[in-house]
């Protein structure tokens, strides 16, 4: 061990220990515009897959007593372009396609005929406010069981009447508390939370809780994600 | 090999020049990854706090301030959002790797604010506040120092956990539930986010104060002319 050193020695040694510290600039790639968006992308992508592996199938979102809900006016009404797409209830039906068995038209009255889920859940935007609200419908599970879907299929994609889409991985479609949603607040859906029929998704952020559904895909291969997602959200977004 | 005290031979005099090395390369690597992972997590927090400037109902919507978007990273909600989830992961290492190494290697001792050190925190803040005498000191830190830098990383271990609570309100319930539900972790988050400026224009004025040789000590480990008598 060493007590004394001269100067130039000194002066390499701090060099040294300096270059150490190289690895930091490479931070700096993130200030390069070409590669700013592919880094950005990349990081949100291992983000997501972080929240697929943090997400638990067993494990049910919080539900709340009736007094803890707030009243409907209170439930803020999001949209991206329109609050009411003007859906002919008489006409609807849910398109479905993909990997299932039964594909076809359902009516409303055939997602109805199956078990009804009744529960207040707690709505999270992405933009950072909350609501509890109450919904009722059917388990989405229960749906793609009776459609004959291939469960081992990686996403359920959905279409809306006002040209919204968006996409499911299939463990959240299949988690309990995710409802085909025809009701709010013991009432049919109104216009603007997405009649006849919208996802109501407790362990999902409210971007991924389509309304005014009209078609309904099992897939593997999604040529669009969602949305929101296609601009730049993050595609899994659990809660 | 060289000692932690040496003395520096003059290449034109005999004088000799103390010096002292204060940290060890992860203890530096760490601050300043640190640093450039803090600069975007506040700017890209502070553009998604622009979307829902409110920590309360949104019908009706009380907003607590309208932060302007120049100060912000990522322009809108969703190109924060990509910084803000791709920064938090070097955050949470760098912190990880940071409290790692500080306990296995025992470097804590440097920093960590025990009980051993209340009877110092009145002479120095005697010292720095009411031009009382320096105290002399030992060691690199004196108490105050130790309870900012103790108290900095709480706030960073805070940060994360109230972060974990917005970003994951269900599988995190329980620590939801802990903080007092999903909006006051979100005020959590927000103020130990002010608590944590505080303490870097602090950190900064600091810096400015002890002078060069200081700042140095946190790039090469190695601190000249230390104003305390290192043991």
């Amino acid at each position: 061990m060493e007590s004394r050193i001269n100067e130039r020695k000194f002066k390499r040694i701090n060099r040294r220990e300096l270059l150490k510290l190289a690895p930091v600039v490479a931070l700096g790639a993130f200030a390069i515009p070409k590669l700013q968006a592919p880094l950005l992308k990349a990081g949100l992508g291992f983000s997501d897959w972080a929240s697929a592996l943090l997400f638990r199938k067993g494990l049910l979102a919080p539900t709340y007593a009736d007094s803890e809900v707030a009243p409907i006016e209170k439930f803020y009404v999001n949209d991206y372009d329109v609050d009411d797409p003007g859906v002919d209830f008489d006409k609807w039906t849910l398109t479905v396609s993909g990997s299932v068995q039964k594909p076809g038209d359902y009516r409303l009255a055939q997602i109805q005929a199956l078990p009804k889920i009744q529960h207040n859940t707690r709505h999270v935007c992405v933009e950072g406010w909350d609501v509890i609200g109450s919904f009722g419908g059917a388990r989405l599970s229960d749906f793609l069981r009776a459609i004959g879907a291939d469960t081992t299929s990686r996403f359920v994609y959905v279409e809306c009447a006002d040209d919204y889409y968006e996409s499911l991985d299939m463990a959240t479609a299949l988690h309990p508390q995710t409802l085909l949603c025809y009701e709010m607040y013991h009432q049919p859906l109104t216009r603007e939370h997405g009649a006849p029929l919208r996802l109501q998704i407790p362990t999902k952020v409210g971007y991924k809780q389509a309304k005014y559904l009209t078609d309904l895909k099992v897939t593997n291969v999604l040529q669009k994600v969602g949305y929101w997602e296609d601009q730049g959200y993050s595609e899994f977004y659990g809660l | 090999m060289l000692e932690a005290v040496i003395e520096i031979e003059s290449a034109k005099s005999d004088e000799t020049t103390p010096a002292v090395y204060e940290h060890p390369w992860p203890v530096r690597f760490c601050h300043w990854l640190n640093a450039v992972a803090l600069f975007v997590m506040v700017g890209s927090g502070l553009q998604i706090f622009r979307a829902f400037p409110s920590f309360g109902a949104k019908v009706p919507q009380k907003n607590l301030l309208d932060w302007p978007k120049s100060l912000a990273i990522g322009g809108w909600l969703g190109g924060a959002l990509q910084w803000h989830l791709t920064f938090m992961w070097i955050y949470i290492a760098t912190g990880l790797f940071y409290l790692g190494y500080q306990i296995f290697s025992g470097n804590y001792r440097q920093i960590l604010f025990t009980t051993r050190d209340v009877p110092g925190v009145w002479p120095m803040v005697r010292h720095y506040f009411f031009f009382g005498p320096k105290p002399p000191s030992r060691e690199p830190y004196n108490p105050l120092q130790k309870q900012a830098y103790t108290s900095a990383i709480i706030l960073g271990i805070l940060s994360v956990l109230t972060g974990l609570v917005i970003w994951k309100p269900v599988q995190f319930s329980w620590l939801a539930w802990l903080m007092g539900g999903f909006q006051m972790a979100r005020l959590w988050h927000f103020l130990v986010m002010w608590a944590i400026l505080l303490f870097i224009f602090g950190h900064l004025v600091m810096v400015v104060l002890h002078g060069w040789n200081n700042f140095v000590s946190m790039l090469t480990g190695w601190k000249k002319n230390p104003d305390y008598t290192p043991r």
